[in-house]
């Protein structure tokens, strides 16, 4: 297995281009005898399916969904960063790597951020001219808006619902290659082995979601842009059927898993409301630029509120605690989210919660549809307009601005948060961790790629907002469709893989008996009872804080609970139908090992960065305590066949543009 | 709240389906209809049942997965809301609710409420795009200004999630508010408008041999569409079939 980041020498800003300049390429010609597997189609997988296709090969792509573009990244709804500069101010490249390096609190590695950062601006040109519809000025040219952790606009937008636009741009790129035949897509089908031949990626072993039929699928190269595993959570913003089994077989198969706890709690998101919850709903971030935090300064007020005897429009200024803006005053409540959520999480257990299980607190428009409402008068020349008036108008700015997700957040919660304050609490969001890959997006098996999520590359121990789509976007179409081309120089003369060889057999066989032993099994709970079990252990032990003795219980408690699911988990029905009760078990199956290591990862990592707080290493502040003599590395798990056994191997991170400095929003 | 279900059960493509009858105690005003359903799901596996099939996945309202006919309306009661953020408080106790599958000879059912809505996917197939490479070698996004008004409706076109409730609702089974936005969201755009015409008449050949059948100006997609889509959009689509159609 190779192990070496393959950062390329010279200065930072020169490295992309020359590696581009350097590396091996395959003739079009050859390029029509090179099968890829790319195994989701998110916006990663998506674009880098239409970009290999249009790159000449073939392509197979897989998704568990009906339809590509139904892949969760259509549910990102601020907006996606690129170093534009439009707003003239003061962005640059530069300026967005730096932003990226300390809001991943300096656990990412720079030469990839820099190259993030390098093709961002190419990102949003290229969206356009594939017919996004980017939210514009009225001078026709495109807006931005500010996202936490950064001091400039660099955010476009369509809506809140930014990441569906642009999933929607590279499913339409997707459609235009399956129209000429050079992508063949499996909708409804999940990968669930990777193929090894000669130690190399050769294929894998899909199943068919609608027949149940396990297929072999053969390819010269396999791209697994399967996504985060929040759901290890059981609870979180991810999809339902969003799940890390292709990235954990992958890792099983000899891909080491970079990370695992470095996760992302999402600050705002709409709190949960009762034992039956099966998803949580997220409120973007960007409600953040005119969204003010409070909860009241006093415990009667919170009393009260909670006993439904006032409301929270009824406190007085001077009553309310706008803690994010008293704690940080340069970055106020746009701080990075790993920061919101502690400090929303310190209030709460300081007794300040208000709702009635004590988890939340307010996120309050008022101020801005008052300054919005001003404005606006002031341009229609009302300066005399009554305050009712004034509302009316700012209250139309808001609803121009955010107005989607007000109309969620009502259906959910039934309250008009026009009215009254949002209620938000943190929730689990997005995974920072997960494969690990070179500089050029391979992993340590050699011909296997991670890309989007399901790497860990680019956003250390915290990702800044609207940076995913980036990152997504960045790695499917201008970043992997060039460095794969430098694996594949190899395989012109290899010809078609043949998946009769014995490694499919075996791969397959295994699969087949796996899948047997649920249907077979008759047991006792279900697998929700297992997830749900799941979650709360991580929840409560590997959440927003951890600490060693915590994460020790955790790793008893998943192993106990996974020997428990293997002898007593009910899975109806058979293997040759639409069985969502058997996919749901493949997947807790693997949720149950990552987590075992997540925690592990955990324990291992005895300092506090970015989303990792570990209780014993904070400020007399609370703010998290990095070590940069012990910890400055990518910890990469090698699997051994036990993730208590995991071998740990450490690439040091080198910091030669960007000094390691204490993050400070204050 | 306690309520009767009367449900779809049909266990593959060829088998017959018909209408089951489930009692589930307890609900919670607060679930989402899906939570209702997960608690049915859980009742029926651990009494050793079938548990019933429907698609579902992001349950934030914007991946189109869910799909479910509910009381004789697609996605149910509430006016612009999937069956995800559809709640139990649009229901009393006592109430009895049908549950059918999204109906249309284009949407074989698969199992249960899961319907095959690939039709959808050869329509866009057949030229929901516009043709460039992603290269990234494009002009810089701010050479062409975009009227925000042109921008602004391009964007509303273009928030459709695909989910087929007009479809489901027209009784022509027309899939025409869904092909419509697609087309127009690109013929709204200057970089869309080069194909408009080809592209109009691509995708109402693949829609007709779909079997979707034609609009007769009845208006229920639009009120039953979760995202608003404006029926503008079929007349866009009409005009542009029109004038593709006139110039050859």
């Amino acid at each position: 297995m190779s192990f070496e980041s393959k950062t390329p020498e010279g200065p930072l800003k020169d490295q992309w281009t020359n590696h581009k300049n350097n590396i091996n390429l395959v003739n079009p010609a050859n390029k029509r005898n090179i099968d890829v597997i790319v195994v989701g189609t998110g916006l990663a997988g998506g674009s880098a399916s239409a970009t290999l296709a249009e790159l000449g090969y073939n392509v197979k792509s897989f998704c568990y969904q009906d339809s590509p573009r139904r892949a969760h990244s259509i549910a990102a709804q601020g907006g996606i960063n690129a170093a534009k500069n439009y707003q003239g101010d003061g962005d640059s490249t530069y300026r967005l790597f730096y932003d990226t390096i300390k809001g991943g609190d300096y656990r990412s590695r720079e030469s990839n951020v820099y190259r993030l950062a390098e093709v961002s601006a190419n990102i949003i040109d290229q969206c356009v001219a594939q017919g996004v519809p980017f939210a514009r000025e009225y001078g026709g040219l495109l807006d931005n808006r500010s996202f936490g952790g950064v001091l400039v606009s660099r955010t476009f937008y369509a809506k809140g619902q930014t990441g569906q636009q642009l999933l929607l741009g590279a499913y339409s790129a997707m459609n235009r290659q399956i129209a000429r035949g050079k992508i063949e897509m499996f909708n409804r089908h999940e990968m669930l082995d990777v193929v090894l031949v000669d130690g190399k990626a050769r294929g894998i072993i899909a199943r068919n979601l609608v027949t149940g039929e396990i297929e072999k699928h053969s390819a010269h190269a396999v791209v697994i842009a399967s996504g985060g595993y929040g759901n290890v959570y059981f609870l979180s913003t991810n999809a339902m059927g969003s799940n890390a089994t292709a990235a954990w077989k992958t890792h099983k198969r000899g891909a080491y898993f970079a990370n695992p706890c470095f996760t992302q709690i999402h600050p705002t998101c709409i709190p949960r409301s009762g034992e039956y919850q099966s998803k949580l709903t997220l409120m973007s971030e960007s409600l953040r630029n005119d969204g003010r935090i409070w909860v009241p300064k006093k415990k009667e007020d919170v009393a009260a509120i909670r006993a439904g005897k006032l409301k929270p429009t009824q406190i007085s200024e001077e009553d309310r605690d706008y803690y994010l803006e008293r704690r940080y005053p340069a970055f106020g409540n746009l701080v990075p989210r790993d920061v919101a959520s502690r400090a929303a999480k310190e209030r709460c257990d300081a007794g300040y919660g208000v709702n009635a299980t004590g988890e939340a607190v307010y996120l309050d428009f008022s101020s801005a549809i008052e300054r919005y409402g001003k404005e606006q008068a002031q341009i229609n020349g009302e300066p005399n307009a009554s305050k009712e008036r004034v509302l009316e108008l700012g209250k139309k700015v808001v609803e121009a601005k955010y107005g989607n997700l007000f109309e969620m957040y009502e259906k959910i919660v039934d309250q008009n948060p026009y009215e009254t304050p949002m209620m938000i609490y943190p929730a689990v969001h997005y995974t920072m961790g997960g494969i690990w890959v070179d500089y050029n997006l391979m992993t340590s098996i050699p011909g296997c790629y991670a890309i989007g999520e399901a790497n860990f590359s680019d956003h250390g121990a915290n990702r800044l907002g609207a940076s995913a789509l980036m990152q997504g976007l960045a790695d499917g179409y201008f970043v992997l469709p060039y460095t794969i081309g430098d694996y594949l120089s190899n395989d012109i003369r290899t010809g078609k893989i043949s998946t009769d060889l014995p490694e499919f057999e075996a791969a397959e066989k295994e699969v087949r008996e796996r899948l047997e032993f649920f249907v077979n099994n008759k047991g006792t709970h279900s697998v929700d009872y297992y997830h749900k079990k799941l979650g709360k252990i991580m929840w409560d032990k590997c959440g927003m804080a951890r600490n060693a003795e915590g994460l020790k219980e955790a790793m008893q408690e998943i192993k106990e609970l996974r020997e428990d699911f293997w002898k007593n988990v009910s899975v109806p029905g058979s293997m040759d139908e639409l069985n969502p009760e058997l996919e749901k078990a493949g997947r807790v199956a693997d949720f149950l090992e990552l987590g075992e290591l997540f925690a592990r990862d955990a324990l291992e990592r005895e300092e506090s960065c970015g989303g990792h707080f570990r209780e014993e290493y904070q400020t007399e502040e609370g703010e998290a305590l990095r070590d940069d003599q012990k910890y400055t590395y990518v910890a990469a798990w090698e699997y051994t066949g036990n993730p208590m056994e995991s071998i740990l191997h450490k690439e040091n991170l080198e910091f030669k543009e960007v000094e390691l400095k204490t993050r400070s929003y204050k | 709240m306690n309520l009767t279900l009367k449900i779809w059960r049909q266990k593959g493509p060829k088998d017959k389906g018909k209408i089951v009858d489930y009692k589930v105690n307890d609900i919670s005003e607060h679930m989402s209809f899906l939570e209702m359903m997960d608690v049915l799901n859980e009742q029926l596996i651990n009494s050793g049942e079938d548990p019933v099939a429907f698609d579902h996945d992001c349950r934030e309202g914007i991946c189109g997965s869910c799909s479910m006919f509910i009381n004789g309306r697609a996605h149910g009661p509430a006016e612009g809301t999937t069956t995800c953020q559809l709640h139990m408080r649009s229901f009393s106790d006592g109430d009895t609710i049908y549950i059918e599958p999204f109906r249309a000879n284009a949407f074989p059912v698969i199992k249960d409420l899961v319907v095959d809505r690939s039709a959808f996917e050869r329509i866009q197939q057949a030229g929901g795009y516009i043709s460039v490479n992603t290269s990234g070698n494009t002009q810089d996004a701010n050479a062409i200004p975009i009227p925000k008004e042109d921008a602004d409706m391009a964007m509303d076109a273009a928030t459709c999630i695909g989910c087929g409730a007009c479809v489901a609702t027209c009784k022509n089974a027309s899939a025409m508010l869904f092909v419509g936005a697609k087309i127009s969201q690109y013929a709204l755009l200057p970089q869309g408008r080069v194909e408009a015409e080809k592209r109009a008449k691509n995708m109402v050949a693949q829609m007709d041999a779909e079997g979707f059948g034609n609009c007769t100006n009845t208006g229920a997609c639009e009120v039953e569409c979760p995202k608003g889509i404006s029926l503008s959009n079929i007349a866009r689509m009409n005009r542009e079939f029109l004038t593709a159609n006139l110039k050859k």
